[in-house]
């Protein structure tokens, strides 16, 4: 470890378990330390935890949801928190109301009953064009502005924010090398593109007004294995850097294993397991396993295969 | 003595019709698409509306031409000057096209777009003229072009009432049972129609989203 995070310490909590004898764990809450450049916002030093103090209130909370549509539950006794910081993996089948999670957050859709709550406010209390602009959202391929260049697609929440000429386009600039576009594919049209490109011009284009929060619906599934690979890998790298609190819908399990700071297993419209990778890929709990089965299953049929 | 020898002999007055004729038609495309196309739009958003307005719009495509000028006669404000009256029916008939085409137009677009648009903040009116509008422009210019197409034919009936147009050859030539002068009011229509239809048309290529 690199040595000890600078800035004041701004409350030192210590939990204990009630149910055990283990030294508890003291976590120094530091204020200011979300704003580090380049450096992890949490630090574990065995049962000292550093963690930035902002984070100890959840950035999104799901505060048992449901969401009808036309008498059927899409969702339902839906409970979720969503730490700064973290990137839980909406995981489930087709229908499972993964996607139907994601658009409570940015109120495009509004719960039936219950709250969903950002930065503490419920999303139907809250401005929703301010609530939306706050909020990075990436959807698979098709969301970009067909009839707009790589430029105004990626300027677009800026330009709407009113942000100058000159400050659009230093950020415009930044974020394409940030994604890994060269600067000549600015005035293309997203059909001039690559499905890996597109989903890169995608991922800047959330990001652009700097987001706390970014919302990612399936944004790889459209692609290649090996493109997928790549833009797994820089996600993460992005992650590392930038520690947006990210929520990621899939239904792939390698998918979400490698991203996942915690994956949200969802099955008919309900949240069944909260687990981390490793949690999960050891998980006796059954939906869990069949996942895991279905993955492995597939692999070893495949080596199979290979030997007639 | 050939049609084109008479178009040359009365060229003053071919040029007059057919500037008169062009301010029927461009005025009336106009209204109409000042009218037309919010509602579109409007139809477009509360599909209940869709029905009648669409149907109503429908209705008036089946009035034969020369019965609705008849019908706007005795109004009021309207009888008292053809312009007017001809400008009103020209546009009645180029709403049609403009409102169902403003229509398909903006339901045509990728759901998938404006939810995105939706998504990232913009308000209703900027998802609107940035996103649904320009998407929707080629199939609403079609419309237009249509409607200029069928403008330019019924133009020519406002003559009957005295509106003026290149309709006042044809009704002439009628009359005296000669068909240069008929095709002297027809032919200049006819090429009209054309470069409208030819015009219109490159713009809206132009302006096809790719």
């Amino acid at each position: 470890m690199d040595g000890i995070a600078p800035g004041i310490p701004h409350r030192v909590a210590i939990e204990r378990n009630p149910n055990s004898y283990e030294i508890p764990a003291v976590r120094i809450f530091i204020p200011d330390l979300p704003r580090m450049k380049g450096k992890r916002p949490t630090a574990n030093f065995g049962i000292l935890t550093v963690m930035p103090s902002a984070d100890s209130r959840p950035l999104i909370e799901f505060r048992d949801v449901s969401y009808r549509v036309a008498g059927t539950d899409v969702l339902s006794g839906f409970n979720l928190e969503v730490q700064s910081g973290e990137t839980v993996v909406l995981l489930g089948r087709s229908g499972s109301g993964k996607t139907s999670t994601l658009k409570l957050i940015n109120r495009l859709l509004s719960p039936t009953s219950g709250e969903v709550r950002v930065k503490g406010v419920p999303t139907t209390q809250s401005d929703v064009i301010r609530l939306r602009r706050g909020i990075g959202y990436v959807i698979q391929d098709v969301g970009l502005f067909p009839h707009f260049t790589v430029e105004r697609n990626i300027s677009l929440v800026p330009r709407i924010e009113g942000w100058s000429i000159e400050r659009i386009r230093a950020r415009v600039r930044e974020l394409m090398q940030m994604v890994g576009l060269p600067p000549e594919m600015l005035s293309r049209y997203p059909h001039q593109l690559s499905g890996g490109q597109r989903q890169r011009v995608g991922v800047a284009r959330a990001l652009a007004a700097d987001p706390e929060i970014l919302l990612m619906d399936e944004p790889f599934g459209a692609l290649d294995p090996l493109t997928r690979d790549d833009l797994q890998r820089e996600f993460l790298a992005l992650q590392k850097r930038l520690r947006k609190t990210v929520v990621f819908v899939t239904h792939d399990l390698r998918e979400a294993v490698r991203l996942a700071s915690r994956i949200a297993l969802m099955e008919a419209g309900q949240l069944v397991a909260v687990l981390s990778p490793d949690e999960f890929l050891r998980s006796d709990n059954p939906w869990a396993a069949a996942y895991v089965r279905a993955f492995g299953d597939g692999l070893e049929s495949g080596r199979n295969r290979g030997t007639p | 003595m050939n049609v084109l020898h008479f178009i040359q002999q009365n060229w003053d007055q071919v040029v007059e019709l057919t500037l008169e004729h062009l301010w029927l038609v461009g005025l009336s495309t106009l209204l109409a698409c000042l009218i037309g196309i919010p509602l579109g739009v409007a139809i477009a958003r509360r599909k209940g509306l869709s029905r009648p307005v669409l149907g109503g719009a429908n209705i008036i495509q089946t009035i034969p031409s020369l019965a609705l000028f008849g019908f706007l006669l005795p109004v009021p404000w309207l009888g008292t000057s053809a312009d007017r009256l001809a400008i009103l029916a020209l546009t009645l008939y180029a709403l049609l096209p403009i409102i169902r085409n403003t229509y398909t137009g903006i339901r045509g677009v990728d759901p998938a777009v404006v939810e995105a648009a939706r998504g990232m903040g913009m308000t209703e009116s900027q998802i609107l003229f940035q996103v649904e509008l320009p998407l929707a422009l080629s199939v609403i210019l079609s419309g237009v072009r249509t409607a200029v197409v069928i403008a330019v034919g019924l133009a020519t009936i406002a003559a009957a009432i005295g509106a003026g147009g290149l309709g006042e050859f044809i009704f002439r030539g009628l009359a005296m049972v000669d068909n240069r002068v008929i095709l002297a009011g027809a032919i200049p229509a006819a090429l009209l129609a054309l470069l409208a239809d030819f015009g219109v048309g490159r713009l809206e290529k132009s302006l096809r989203p790719r």
